[in-house]
């Protein structure tokens, strides 16, 4: 691209061209603090699911044959409850081990586990 | 923008849910995590490209669940039930044929030149790609579409929020569209991912307990098959059975409507150039993370399906004429029906919970879409130019207010002209399909000129619109069924606009070689070669086998469907 010939009077919007919108999102990417200052969504929701676990569990421990007999005789609320809470603890574990390194920006680690 | 399904959505009113108080803590308890990641994502928003791009910065595995969250919106989960309700196991075509193949194409293909050209919206690539014709129709049918689509799922929730929990449906609409603006206007694209991230565990959570009960209940997969053989014939629990041409299927489409109208034009439109679908795509730290969102995002999408096609078949064999008049019950209730006769307070609560959330997601997907076209497409480019960038960020704001506002507008509308919500829908339902026309011959052909973007979306969108509304519609021609003639639309409209792009294309002038750098295959740019981060040479990163794993698994999943 840098065969384009050079026009220094031509009005800014012409018509974009590629270089317009790179050079824009180049500027705002280098000053963007997304990177360095979003907190970390495993918290969120390793917190939310723990939370929703032990609520459940319970819920299924203290259940009566009424609620059981309802879902087909399976404790329902237990199974869910315990599978909240260990999906809940997975993210939790996932943070304590791998926490997101500080991001000097612009460029960014790619240490983080995509799955 | 859907995949298309057009079921209005409409309960029962004796599915009233037996919920207590414990069900009302989970959904509070919800709200105000939702409400919390608004406020802590605040603090990330300094530039427009924080606001509306989440500054490129998101991890793959992030973006992706949010991609198929923005996705899975309640009018998805509600609708493919009822589909699996009506016409059976063919529902699984909207995922495997339907969805993975065009996603991995988007991972694959496409988003080198999205990514790659750092473009912030899928109109935006048009602009570069073609000219400011095409960029500004894009641009105002894109936004239109979003309030359009945010409102639809508003009214939505609304109807389902009212028959299962008996608020007012106006209670529900405000509610519900508040919370969306307050945490959208608050964290920008940030928050409405990482609420999409939950939500995708949320609906999880929902979904899980009540399939595996309503399996249960019906005897397995093995009782689940012979009661639904008896009733409904052999093909009801098959792909492909009865879909040769000239076979009569209750899907009204054969085979090769359904390869390339759901499979190819429908589907490749929808996943490939809705942008409240790219833009999570857009949001990723780097090329190869943009490129694994769609990818990973696929994986889950394989087994979804199941989710929602099991509870589906397991009303329609539980409740026989499950969706006709006396029953009782409308194909929408599936899901509903099953959570009242199964679920204890408790898994109640949680499922209520993701069905909320799921509603308020589509909704977000497309609001936060929507002021990201309106701010940097429309505003910026045409109206108030050259402006700092705290400006667009301080109007990003303003216009997600008003776009939130002008969705609840749309869904009051929609409490009392629903025929008229369902039409728009289909009416543009019909403009991605050229969309995609636009783009992908303008991806592989560097002779397309600058007019012939616009010509051929225009060309391509009247084409699908005249075929489905008057020749099908005015009985002209003769399609069985809305879903059979929507695939026939789309292939109507994919050709005419290829045509009249080429035709164009001869006629009138190439955009220039040099500006046409990264956007057309082939060429590469400056964007696309940065190195690989750190990490991302493991094997289970490549996108090629990711995407290649997925197209595998996904054809695998159809040998027990097909014989």
């Amino acid at each position: 691209m840098t065969d384009h010939p050079e026009h220094p009077d031509r009005p800014r919007h012409p018509g974009w061209s590629e270089e317009d919108v790179q050079r824009q999102v180049t500027e705002l990417q280098e000053k963007s603090e997304t990177a360095a200052r979003l907190f970390d969504i495993r918290r969120i929701i390793g917190g939310l699911f723990v939370v929703y676990g032990v609520i459940v569990t319970i819920a299924g421990i203290t259940d009566d044959d009424a609620a059981i007999d309802k879902a087909e005789g399976v404790n329902i609320n237990l199974w869910t409850g315990l599978g909240m809470l260990l999906l809940g603890l997975f993210f939790l574990a996932w943070l304590k081990l791998r926490p997101a390194a500080p991001a000097p920006p612009p460029v960014e680690p790619g240490d983080e586990p995509s799955e | 923008m859907e995949t298309p399904t057009y079921h209005p959505i409409y309960l029962a009113a004796e599915l009233r849910l037996p919920t207590n108080w414990l069900d009302y803590t989970l959904l509070g308890i919800y709200f105000v995590v939702v409400l919390g990641i608004g406020f802590a994502a605040r603090r990330s928003v300094k530039t427009s490209l924080d606001f509306f791009l989440s500054g490129r910065s998101l991890p793959a595995w992030v973006t992706g669940l949010a991609f198929i969250s923005a996705n899975l919106a309640a009018t998805e989960i509600l609708g493919m039930a009822a589909n699996s309700a009506q016409y059976g196991a063919y529902t699984v075509h909207w995922y495997w044929i339907g969805a993975i193949p065009a996603m991995v194409f988007l991972g694959l293909v496409m988003m080198p030149f999205y990514y790659g050209s750092k473009v912030r919206s899928v109109p935006e690539f048009l602009l570069l790609r073609f000219d400011r014709a095409a960029h500004l129709l894009s641009s105002i049918l894109f936004a239109f579409a979003a309030i359009l689509i945010a409102g639809v799922n508003l009214y939505a929730l609304a109807i389902v929020v009212e028959a299962l929990l008996g608020w007012p449906q106006w209670v529900a609409i405000v509610v519900a569209g508040f919370f969306v603006l307050a945490y959208i206007t608050l964290g920008g694209l940030s928050s409405a991912i990482y609420n999409e991230v939950l939500q995708f565990f949320v609906i999880l959570a929902a979904l899980i307990p009540i399939t595996v009960l309503a399996l249960k209940k019906v005897g397995g997969w093995d009782g689940l098959s012979d009661t639904l053989t008896k009733a409904h014939g052999d093909d009801f629990v098959t792909a492909w059975g009865g879909t040769g041409i000239g076979d009569a299927n209750p899907l009204g489409a054969n085979w090769l409507t359904i390869v390339l109208g759901l499979g190819f034009v429908l589907s490749f439109g929808y996943w490939t150039t809705n942008f409240a679908e790219v833009q999570r795509a857009l949001s990723a730290k780097n090329l190869s993370a943009a490129q694994r969102t769609p990818l990973i995002a696929a994986f889950p999408k394989i087994f979804i399906v199941f989710l929602v096609m099991i509870p589906g078949l397991a009303a329609a064999a539980l409740v026989p004429g499950f969706g006709t008049e006396e029953s009782g019950y409308q194909y929408n209730d599936a899901i509903p029906f099953l959570m009242e006769g199964l679920l204890p307070n408790g898994v109640l609560g949680v499922a209520v919970t993701g069905l909320l959330a799921a509603f308020m997601a589509g909704m977000a997907a497309n609001v936060s879409s929507f002021n990201t076209v309106f701010t940097t497409d429309i505003w910026q480019k045409y109206v108030v130019k050259d402006r700092e960038d705290t400006y667009y960020v301080r109007f990003g704001r303003l216009i997600t207010a008003v776009g939130v506002m002008a969705s609840i507008g749309t869904a009051f509308l929609a409490s009392s002209f629903s025929n008229i919500m369902s039409y728009l829908q289909t009416l543009f339902s019909f403009f991605n399909v050229p969309m995609f026309v636009v783009f992908i011959i303008g991806m592989f052909w560097k002779r397309a000129s600058m007019k012939s973007g616009f010509w051929g979306l225009l060309a391509g969108t009247t084409a699908a619109m005249v075929n489905y509304f008057v020749l099908y519609k005015q009985d002209i021609i003769s399609i069985p069924t809305d879903q059979g003639a929507n695939f026939v639309s789309a292939i109507a409209g994919f050709v005419a606009g290829a045509v009249v792009m080429v035709a164009v294309s001869l006629f009138t002038a190439p955009k220039p070689a040099h500006e046409l750098q990264g956007l057309v295959y082939g060429t590469r740019s400056p964007g696309m070669s940065e190195p690989p981060a750190e990490g991302d040479d493991a094997w289970y990163r490549k996108p090629a086998l990711l995407g290649w794993g997925a197209v595998i698994l996904a054809a695998v999943c159809y040998i027990p469907f097909s014989f």
